[in-house]
């Protein structure tokens, strides 16, 4: 248990988590502006890696493969959204429709459970080979994705979402289609995370049909880290979406910790399980503990 | 302008919960009308104002809003002619966004919302003129978050933002119910000033007999999904709430059994 073993592992940790972070803004649109838990997360990061690696196998150019890998994910998202408001499906379950159908979906894309890419022979965008460089493309993506979503989310068409996720009576009384916001909502999610599955692919140099198993759990952790640590400090949108990305970077820095305290890789599902849960009860014990002090005061 | 015309509709059809929540109903607005409308708990007044807005399909029955057919229209398509406030402040306005947000989606009302950007500085000095006639002072608030402001400031925001763009029919549905008395007095004077300044034709739902009476240039009664008195012009001025409860009981061969509009 070395302290240098863990300051070396760190890098690779905030590169993980800056690429994750562009997924867990996905997650926060869903979650926090549509109000929707949408599982389909699980699937579609899975599908963004699984088409960016086997079109860059096919000889594609490395940002011809990610934007497909990003459009693939919208497609998984626009079928969920589809599923709840053409089919009146209720959300979770929904979500967990398309995750369970692509699992099938990415198998076919990669014609096996798992697709290597090797960085020396192709034109990776980012490999873990040179994380450095790793985090400052990461870091561009995610500025630009938060850049691009703060303009979205302030035109009509985005503002109409959040209204919809805010008070969906309103929104109809005022004349929004909240089934269109939520479809465009779903899409738009599912966008990046098949974006940044496309990009987590290159960064770990393979596409796996598991990769993105508890991938939601990850995204949840990060918006509600972010949340609990930053939310007073943070109101700008902008600086809200900024708060899930160091959310998720410190998601992969406790799980480096926790690695190096010596826990296999198997014990992380639990890990990350309980931290959510601890993340998630944090505001809930708080504001009980606030009201048992204002009772005892009064 | 807005014309209800046979419309029946039942909850729960074919269960032991069944209710026939319209009957049949007939009502018709000319412009400029304002008509309050009053009856007991289970009369079918909230369900009057959901068979207008289009909130679920009606099992019978036609809704025109200015000689047209809108009755299968989606309530979100109906939003194009119609201003809607509720009996719950919560529920009209949408509580994480600013003041200046809620309006501007609001001005937006009946339009294509596209790529543009969602508010534009000319709209804004329009909205600080209309938030400092509510004399709550709002204007100095744009951009606050709406959760924050009280249930009588929500009130009389929704009132603005369901009367920005001009409805062809506004919809009051005890809009002033959850208020305190002082509160929803002044939300009532603002209702007054805002129909009577933009001459809205106006359908307000109303638990309080006074104010059915002072209000309006026209009361309806309901019971059991119909209507079953309607009173117009200077015969209205001269009703008292005393002759309303004569009226029930005569009409419906009932008491008007609610403490609510007893007591008020």
């Amino acid at each position: 248990m070395r302290i240098m073993d863990l300051v070396n592992a760190l890098p690779g940790s905030v590169a993980q988590g800056l690429i994750w972070g562009i997924m867990a803004i996905g997650v926060y649109i869903t979650y926090k502006l549509l109000d929707y838990a949408d599982l389909t997360v699980d699937g579609s990061i899975g599908t963004g890696g699984a088409v960016a690696v086997v079109m860059m196998l096919g000889g594609a150019h490395p940002y011809v493969a990610l934007l497909c890998a990003t459009l693939a994910g919208a497609l998984a998202g626009l079928v969920t959204g589809l599923f709840h408001t053409a089919f009146g499906i209720p959300p979770i379950l929904s979500g967990i429709l398309s995750q369970l159908g692509l699992y099938s979906v990415n198998m076919r894309i990669m014609g096996a459970s798992n697709r290597a890419i090797n960085v020396n022979q192709y034109d990776l965008i980012l490999s873990l080979r040179d994380i450095p460089h790793a985090i400052l493309v990461s870091v561009l993506f995610v500025a630009a994705t938060i850049a691009v979503l703060y303009w979205f989310f302030g035109t009509e068409v985005g503002r109409g979402i959040r209204a919809t996720g805010n008070n969906a009576n309103m929104s109809r009384a005022q004349g929004i289609n909240t089934n269109i916001m939520i479809v465009i909502g779903l899409t738009l999610s599912n966008a990046l995370v098949g974006l940044a599955g496309g990009l987590y692919a290159q960064y770990q140099g393979s596409a796996d049909v598991n990769m993105g198993r508890g991938a939601i759990v990850i995204g949840l952790a990060a918006v509600i880290i972010g949340a609990v640590l930053f939310g007073k400090l943070f109101q700008n949108f902008a600086l809200r979406m900024l708060s899930v990305v160091f959310g998720a970077v410190l998601y992969y820095v406790v799980i480096a910790v926790v690695l190096w305290l010596g826990l296999e890789t198997t014990d992380l599902k639990l890990i990350s399980a309980l931290i959510v849960a601890l993340f998630l009860a944090i505001p809930y014990l708080r504001g009980r503990w606030t009201i048992r002090r204002i009772r005892r005061g009064a | 302008m807005l014309e209800l015309k046979n419309v029946y509709k039942t909850f729960n059809a074919n269960t032991i919960n069944e209710k026939r929540a319209l009957n049949g109903l007939n009502l018709k607005l000319e412009e400029g009308d304002f008509v309050t409308v009053i009856g007991g708990n289970g009369a079918g007044k909230s369900t009057m104002m959901n068979a207008i807005s289009g909130v679920w399909p009606l099992d019978d029955g036609k809704v025109l809003i200015d000689g047209q057919d809108v009755t299968k229209l989606a309530d979100y398509k109906r939003a194009a002619y119609l201003g809607r406030v509720f009996q719950d402040p919560m529920m009209g306005t949408a509580a994480d966004m600013e003041i200046e947000e809620n309006l501007a989606i609001a001005y937006r009302r009946g339009k294509r919302r596209g790529l543009g950007w969602g508010i534009r500085a000319k709209e804004r000095e329009e909205y600080r003129e209309l938030l400092k006639a509510l004399d709550l002072g709002l204007e100095n608030r744009l951009r606050s978050k709406v959760g924050l402001l009280s249930g009588g400031q929500r009130q009389a925001l929704t009132l603005l933002m369901a009367t920005l763009k001009k409805p062809k029919v506004l919809l009051l549905d005890e809009h002033t119910a959850a208020l305190d008395p002082k509160t929803a007095a002044k939300v009532l004077e603002i209702s007054d000033r805002i129909i009577a300044e933009n001459h809205l034709t106006t359908l307000m739902v109303t638990h309080n007999m006074k104010d059915a009476i002072v209000h309006g240039n026209r009361l309806i009664m309901m019971n059991n999904g119909e209507i079953i008195l309607d009173i117009r012009g200077e015969e209205k001025q001269k009703l008292t709430v005393d002759d309303l409860l004569h009226q029930f009981s005569v009409v419906s061969g009932s008491e008007f059994a609610n403490d609510r509009a007893l007591l008020s």
